[in-house]
């Protein structure tokens, strides 16, 4: 993106997570489903000190896209890391299952995810990773009916278990700035060392985990800049694709065998990652 | 975190629901909600403690200079600055004299 595109183009990090749901579907479509006037905030968080947010970070929006009907669940990057509690994590696995009830009662519902989250609530603990596997579950269920879309447009990017979520979507896009790993920078310094990985360098860890390097090494299914329409035009072209004859997490084998290849004594650089997992994959 | 809950002379009920920002680091959300004409009503849960007499005397400030519309408002504050706690209410109190977008309104 020149410096005239970026001056222009309707940017999607710049925009809270209300404001994504809306930018993404049909213009004056959205409709909130337990919005924040339904006030459920976290039980947890005021008795450990930590302000609430009356919608406790997830948006359900409920609209239309291109036309047909659609449930967008845009996370908040700005509270709490757009971390998982027990409320946020129940409202994204609720609207995901009843989206798959209606699609099993005849009605067609897509769901669209905007991943913008560090993962597990640490405060909420086992009911917030509860809450993740029922979501991962959700998922799973949906994506027989209808293609189950994510997007990690950044800043925060995807992390913990919700990085396994947008592993389970049937496609995944990611913006330059977006991230995706399982653990985050400092928890990787922490366990492995930093000659292993420096939580510091910015430019080393977009490198292995950020949107251009996981769509390269096809963990996601299109690289996009950040802007409104290009995003909108992805979900749409991948909606076109219909439900992928196999989802990538039934790929393990796959996948399974390419880290086997992988010399642990050698730090992992960002070609040889590209190299590994383009071996082998099916196109 | 500290609460702390505040009341005011007021005009006519606000027209309809309004929400402004978010509780991120330095920000805050206001939900604002239609009250009956004559009082509003402020509940403030801030991250921040011990700041009670700056609260006070902002919300003194917002609220006596002019008679706004009836609301009932909860703000969750994450230590955002005296400037950016008043344009946010502020921003909430203009966007009542905004017309709506489709879709563009709660319930």
């Amino acid at each position: 993106m020149n410096d005239r595109a970026m001056q222009y183009r309707d940017s999607m990090t710049e925009l809270n997570a209300r404001l994504r749901a809306r930018a993404l579907l049909d213009a004056g479509s959205m409709h909130e489903l337990a919005d924040p006037f339904c006030h459920l905030s976290s039980p947890w968080l005021g008795l450990q000190g930590i302000t609430p947010q009356a919608d406790d970070g997830v948006v359900v929006a409920k609209g239309s896209f291109d036309g047909q009907p659609a449930v967008v669940l845009a996370i908040e990057g700005g509270y709490q890391g757009g971390s998982m509690g027990e409320v946020g994590g129940a409202k994204i696995a609720g609207a995901l299952e009843l989206a798959a009830e209606d699609n099993r009662n005849g009605k067609p519902m897509q769901a669209i995810i905007l991943f913008e989250t560090g993962g597990v609530r640490l405060q909420e603990a086992n009911l917030g990773l509860a809450a993740i596997a029922e979501i991962h579950s959700a998922i799973v269920d949906l994506r027989r009916y209808q293609p189950v879309i994510g997007i990690s447009a950044g800043p925060v990017g995807c992390y913990g278990g919700m990085s396994i979520a947008a592993g389970l979507c049937s496609y995944l896009i990611m913006t330059r700035e977006a991230r995706l790993g399982l653990n985050g920078p400092a928890v990787i310094e922490q366990e492995a060392g930093i000659g292993e990985f420096d939580s510091r360098d910015k430019p080393f860890i977009w490198s292995l985990t950020g949107g251009e390097q996981r769509f390269q090494s096809g963990l996601a299914d299109a690289y996009v800049a950040d802007d409104v329409e290009e995003i909108r035009q992805a979900v749409r072209t991948l909606g076109a694709r219909g439900i992928p004859t196999s989802h990538r997490s039934d790929r393990f084998d796959h996948y399974l065998a390419r880290l086997k290849e992988i010399d642990t004594a050698v730090p992992a650089t960002a070609d040889a990652v590209r190299h590994g997992y383009a071996e082998g994959r099916p196109s | 975190m500290e609460n702390f809950t505040y009341s005011y002379t007021a005009g006519e009920p606000a027209v309809k629901k309004v929400l402004v920002g978010v509780v991120a680091s330095g920000d805050l959300e206001v939900l604002l909600e239609p009250a009956s004409a004559g009082t509003t009503s402020l509940r403030i849960t801030t991250s921040v403690v011990g700041k009670g007499e700056t609260w006070h005397a902002l919300l003194n400030r917002i609220f006596t200079a002019a008679v706004l519309p009836a609301a009932k408002i909860d703000i969750n504050d994450c230590g955002a600055t005296p400037g950016v706690v008043r344009l946010r209410i502020e921003q909430a109190f203009e966007e009542l004299n905004r017309p709506d977008a489709k879709g563009d309104r709660y319930e």
